[in-house]
């Protein structure tokens, strides 16, 4: 190896991404990525409460940006692809590095949530493809989809129940994977103190359910007549 | 007290390994579950079946030589101890109890609930030496140490290495022990001058070893006899980040590109 190739970044990266800690640093930053949208996407959504016009102005305002929208989703996508590239390399290592298993096996200590984040994951990822289908491009939309009526759009999409259903669950899921991964990205990065990280524990717990709260609020207000009635 | 018992017995490394039923009866409540196995297996002496082949040095809980594990619990029921310290008072007639070997691709069983552990002693040798003067002993006061540090460290130096951490973990990493041996020595001045060498060169060795990749779910810190907490693998991260950030010349000899 040559000193030249030693000291370059592309080398360093190379050291620190090989190490299953460097996996987790790339897992955590990326989870923050997704996390901060996902706030960001909880505060637009809850605008269906002041109705359509506000939510299709949200709309049309978000497309009156085409540079920013793209530069978001390009964010996104490449956040999205190194959170699943690095779990699912992490993911195997796991499996290679046990492979006679436990005839009796105790959890004694941790959630199930921190338990079934391989499970949790891919299903979330699975539904946000639905959900784009659905809502974005309106390939898997109900048959009224119409270009940037997203308020029309969304009621029209959770008056279907299997949706309706399947979009609960996948947020319950995410409540899971948030009270784990909402933590668990601070201990990735080295973020720990006993005074703090129970803190930062019971916060992220709080936040994982204030935000499935929030998104399932919305199908739930669309089969109970609250939102959308008059359409 | 009569107990049934359900132990891993295993010939060789090759030898695929079964569980097999032996009942204790009239189990002495005071004795160690050690002890419990000694008597299980002079029994088995004098029937002429071969006896259970288990780990044990000390049998006051600090060598780290025992440890297997008890219905699925490594160590046992008993928190912050170790299976020589874990006595029979803890256990109720009748009870059924599954002995199994650490299992992890980084531990190959050599007999029974006996493996070995010597991917452990690569990850110390990974971290390499401490500048530290030999000849005669040095002032006890020449180097000071804060109180807190120096309580940090101990807490970390309470490690013993019997890979119960290991064995707890869904992914059979090394995280808290690699983390303690870290810990211990970023905490002291005489840690700090091969410091971020050292964590990059342990790191690098736990993967080598196969051990797997740490979820921060904290089954290692429940089991650890020593009570060692999941701060140290954080204490892990951020220097493997610091190190990885400022590494200055090629650190990581076996392994690289
Ligand atoms: C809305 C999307 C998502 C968000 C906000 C999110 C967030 C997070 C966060 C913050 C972590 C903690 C990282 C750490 O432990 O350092 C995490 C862990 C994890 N994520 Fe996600 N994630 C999302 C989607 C996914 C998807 C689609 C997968 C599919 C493979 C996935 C798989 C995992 C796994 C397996 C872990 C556990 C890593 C571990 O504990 O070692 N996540 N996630
Ligand atoms: S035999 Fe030494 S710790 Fe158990």
């Amino acid at each position: 190896m040559s000193s030249v190739a030693a000291d370059s970044h592309v080398h360093r990266a190379f050291h620190f991404y090989q190490e299953s800690l460097g996996k987790k640093v790339v897992m955590a930053a990326t989870g923050v990525v997704l996390f901060g949208y996902l706030v960001a996407h909880l505060l637009g959504n809850m605008q269906v409460y002041l109705g359509a016009e506000q939510m299709d102005n949200y709309a049309a305002f978000l497309h009156s940006m085409p540079a920013l929208l793209w530069g978001v989703r390009a964010l996104l996508l490449i956040s999205i692809v190194g959170h699943i590239v690095s779990s699912i390399q992490l993911a195997r290592l796991k499996s290679a590095a046990r492979p006679v298993s436990y005839v009796k096996k105790e959890a004694i200590a941790s959630s199930y949530a921190s338990r079934t984040m391989m499970w949790s994951g891919p299903i979330i990822a699975f539904f946000v493809i639905f959900h784009i289908l659905d809502l974005t491009t309106g390939a898997a939309g109900a048959a009224q989809f119409q270009d940037l009526r997203a308020y029309e759009n969304l009621v029209y999409s959770f008056r279907r129940v299997p949706v309706a259903a399947f979009y609960i669950v996948a947020m319950v899921l995410l409540c899971m994977h948030l009270y784990h991964g909402l933590w668990s990205m601070f201990q990735s990065m080295g973020v720990s103190h006993p005074r703090y990280t129970p803190i930062i524990k019971r916060a992220a717990a709080w936040v994982a359910i204030l935000m499935a709260v929030g998104f399932i609020s919305i199908p739930i207000s669309v089969l109970t007549g609250l939102v959308g009635a008059n359409l | 007290m009569n107990l049934t018992l359900h132990i891993w017995r295993q010939k060789n490394a090759s030898d695929p390994g079964r569980m097999v039923r032996y009942e204790a009866k009239n189990v002495n409540a005071d004795m160690s579950f050690l002890e419990m196995l000694d008597v299980l297996n002079e029994e088995l002496t004098l029937k002429g079946e071969d006896p259970v082949a288990f780990d044990s040095d000390c049998r006051e809980g600090i060598c780290g030589m025992c440890g297997f594990m008890i219905n699925g619990v490594a160590h046992g029921p008993q928190r912050g101890t170790t299976v020589c310290q874990l006595h029979m008072r803890r256990f109720k007639e009748g009870d059924q109890l599954h002995l199994e070997p650490w299992r992890a691709r980084a531990f190959p069983v050599i007999k029974d609930l006996v493996v070995d552990r010597s991917a452990f002693d690569r990850i110390i040798q990974a971290g390499g030496f401490i500048s530290v003067s030999t000849g005669s002993a040095p002032d006890g006061n020449a180097i000071l140490v804060p109180k807190p540090a120096a309580d940090l460290a101990m807490d970390a130096a309470a490690c013993i290495g019997c890979g119960a951490c290991v064995a707890a973990c869904p992914n059979a990493a090394a995280a808290l022990f690699t983390g303690a041996k870290i810990t211990h020595l970023a905490k002291l001045p005489q840690g700090q001058p091969e410091r971020y060498q050292r964590v990059l060169g342990m790191v690098a060795q736990a993967r080598q070893d196969l051990f797997g990749s740490c979820t921060n779910i904290g089954e290692c810190e429940a089991v650890c006899p020593k009570a060692i907490p999941l701060d140290v693998i954080a204490g892990m991260n951020r220097d493997f980040i610091k190190a990885s950030w400022e590494r200055r010349e090629e650190v990581i000899e076996k392994g690289a590109g």
